[in-house]
């Protein structure tokens, strides 16, 4: 097991938190809270030892993509590949767009 | 200690505790119970134990299995249904040694967690009724088979002894499913004291009210069998005492800091 | 059932523990407690390098089912196979204390279980179990009450210690992809051999274990098809109901005389058990 951490530019906080995932074979848990203005914070938890540059090259994408809200972002990972785990990434932002009922 | 010591410790010690008193018939070879006083109380007995001649071939070693449980629940109900006017209810005392519940087809086709439940049930029926229930534990308590018989009791005793064990699954069978030897699976669980299966690191988890220090704990002494004695007397003093009936006081040991805190933030969430 | 009803009912087995607690609840009164945010994760597994999951695989949603206040405890089948550790057995057992503790001051509150577990964690043996003990005190405690209602849905099923909770439950509900058993079926092959138990054999331990059997044979209470809105309303159903006064885990004459018409030198099958069971007027 494995504790990643990672550090990007953010816009102001995220307007809510959400939950996406499950910590399954295969599978993640990606819990999103607002986090300090213009700073997002990653703590990653895998189960998968030795792919933190898999883990920089693919968070790094997807926040340097586009402009985001500034989150506290914690990932329990159980061995998901990149596209499940860029699935729950989607699902997690499109839930803290919409603003779905969260715990 | 032999790990493969077989479990009829409980005998001995109903036998012990009890004296003279006479096993109450009704019950199958594998449960026995036996009334007697203590201090001037009254008090039943209860022992699972080894019955090589069961009718059900896998629950001849002392596991708790399907008449087992039924029985354990018939023998606590009486006890309950005898002291419904009674001023004082009688102590009702699960002495333990049994190395887990029984497995096998015919133990699930009929309902094993069922029997269990009953067992279960009738425990905390009868602590919630005002019985002192006490647990003694003098070899292993194991499992599903130490959820039924002596896990709902208001105090937990244990004898300071390497043969008492209290644990989620056995070190053969838990080594087997994890796939090492039994010793390292004893030196890894040594450092996670949840896991480890030795009474005094079950002792950091709060859970237990005392424990026994005795010179045999297979055979006892008659300075054995004094010590236990005033322990159970201690221990219904401190349960009289006691304006709950609950297992609140459990939640007290250095290792279980995480079950306080859960019931704290459930407790200051719950108005809204 | 019809091909529209076959078409539009929605699953429940397939809805992870959250999403089954939102689907019971009146819409807009689920409200989570000790939820991931608040931190209580397990003390236990990071240590053994095992990922922890922000609820510890439970979830306690207080709310209402058709207006009645009940609090859901959801167990999430997919994180270590349900498995109850401290972090998730303290919330079980400490929410069905607060209900009981509810009831006490006048307020019925109801609980539902919704069982999907292998039972004890391994990784945290003996405060699993400890907290198993607790969930068993609790349910006795709390159903004096008001009914304490149990579902089992699958795919995971009910074993170990909480197939025990579920036993003392005033209703259990389950489907036909649920099973109910004390051990799971690897440990009894491991312990007892596989011409006692084949652990691989599906149609065999379903044919013992299975919502249908259990159903059949007394140990269930209701038999539902895997449909959200049905699992629903019979739960709906079965917490408006008063208390029961006597309980299966009561039945103890009826059930050793049971035991006692059987010829325990042969294995049974499916069909002496229903025999032997069935029938519970």
């Amino acid at each position: 097991m494995e504790q990643l951490r990672f550090e990007y530019a953010a816009g102001a906080p995220a307007s809510r938190r959400v939950l996406v995932g499950v910590v399954g074979s295969g599978d993640l848990e990606v819990m999103i809270e607002p986090g300090d203005p213009g700073k997002t914070s990653i703590d990653v938890t895998t189960s998968v030892n030795g792919y933190g540059r898999v883990w920089d090259a693919q968070l790094t994408r997807v926040f340097s993509a586009e402009p985001r809200a500034a989150m506290r972002i914690r990932i329990h990972d159980f061995g998901a590949t990149p596209g499940v785990v860029g699935m729950r990434l989607a699902e997690a932002f499109e839930a803290l767009d919409e603003g779905k009922e969260q715990p | 200690m032999s790990d493969t010591q077989t479990p009829a410790r409980g005998e001995t010690w109903l036998a012990a505790l009890g004296g003279k008193a006479p096993r109450l018939p009704g019950y199958p070879r594998s449960v026995q119970v036996a009334d007697f006083e203590i201090g001037g109380r009254a008090a039943r007995l209860i022992a699972v134990v080894p019955d090589a001649s069961s009718t059900f071939p896998r629950a001849r070693n002392g596991e708790v299995g399907l008449l087992e449980g039924w029985s354990l629940a018939q023998a606590v109900h009486e006890a309950i249904a005898a002291d419904r006017d009674a001023p004082e209810k009688r102590a009702i005392i699960a002495i333990v040694d049994t190395p887990s519940q029984a497995y096998g087809r015919r133990e699930e086709a009929f309902g094993i967690h069922q029997a269990l439940a009953s067992a279960a049930a009738a425990y905390a029926t009868a602590r919630l009724q005002g019985h002192p229930v006490i647990a003694l534990l003098v070899g292993k308590a194991m499992s599903g088979a130490f959820l039924a018989h002596g896990y709902q009791a208001n105090r937990i005793l244990a004898l300071a002894d390497p043969g008492v064990q209290v644990h989620a699954m056995g070190k053969e069978a838990a080594a087997r499913i994890t796939l090492r030897s039994v010793e390292d699976l004893e030196a890894f669980a040594a450092t996670v004291p949840p896991m480890a299966y030795d009474i005094d690191s079950y002792a950091t988890l709060g859970l237990l009210w005392r424990t026994i220090p005795v010179q045999h704990a297979a055979a006892p002494t008659p300075t054995d069998l004094s010590t236990v004695l005033a322990a159970l007397h201690d221990a219904l003093a401190d349960i009289d005492a006691d304006p709950h009936r609950d297992l609140r006081g459990r939640l007290g040991g250095e290792n279980r800091g995480a079950s306080r805190q859960v019931r704290a933030v459930l407790a200051s969430q719950w108005q809204g | 059932m019809t091909r529209a009803a076959l078409l539009s009912r929605e699953s429940f087995v397939e809805l992870g523990a959250r999403a089954r607690a939102q689907a019971l609840l009146d819409p807009g009164t689920f409200r989570e407690l000790a939820g991931p945010f608040d931190g209580l994760t397990s003390p236990w597994l990071k240590r053994q390098g095992v990922v922890p999951q922000g609820d510890d695989g439970v979830v306690v949603a207080l709310g209402t089912i058709d207006g009645h206040p009940t609090v859901v405890l959801a167990i999430e089948g997919a994180f270590q196979g349900g498995s109850l550790g401290e972090v998730g057995g303290a919330k079980i057992a400490g929410a069905l204390e607060l209900a009981a503790e509810d009831n006490r001051r006048g307020v019925p509150t109801r609980a539902v279980i919704l069982f999907e577990t292998g039972g004890v964690r391994l990784q945290e043996a003996n405060l699993g179990l400890a907290s198993i003990a607790e969930v068993h005190a609790a349910i006795v405690d709390l159903r004096r009450y008001q009914p304490v209602i149990g579902v089992i849905a699958g795919q995971v099923g009910c074993f170990g210690g909480m197939s025990i909770a579920a036993g003392l439950c005033s209703e259990l509900v389950v489907t036909r992809e649920a099973r109910l058993g004390l051990n799971g079926p690897a440990v009894i092959e491991q312990e007892a051999g596989i011409a006692e138990y084949d652990s691989r054999d599906r149609p065999f331990i379903w044919s013992f274990t299975g919502g249908e059997q259990r159903f059949a044979t007394g140990l269930a209470d209701r038999f539902v098809n895997d449909d959200t809105t049905a699992i629903r309303d019979v739960v709906a159903e079965l917490i408006a109901r008063p208390p029961r006064s006597a309980h299966r885990s009561e039945r103890y004459t009826d059930y050793l005389r049971r035991l006692g018409r059987y010829d325990a030198s042969k294995q049974p099958t499916p069909d002496a058990v229903r025999d032997l069971l069935g029938d519970q007027t």
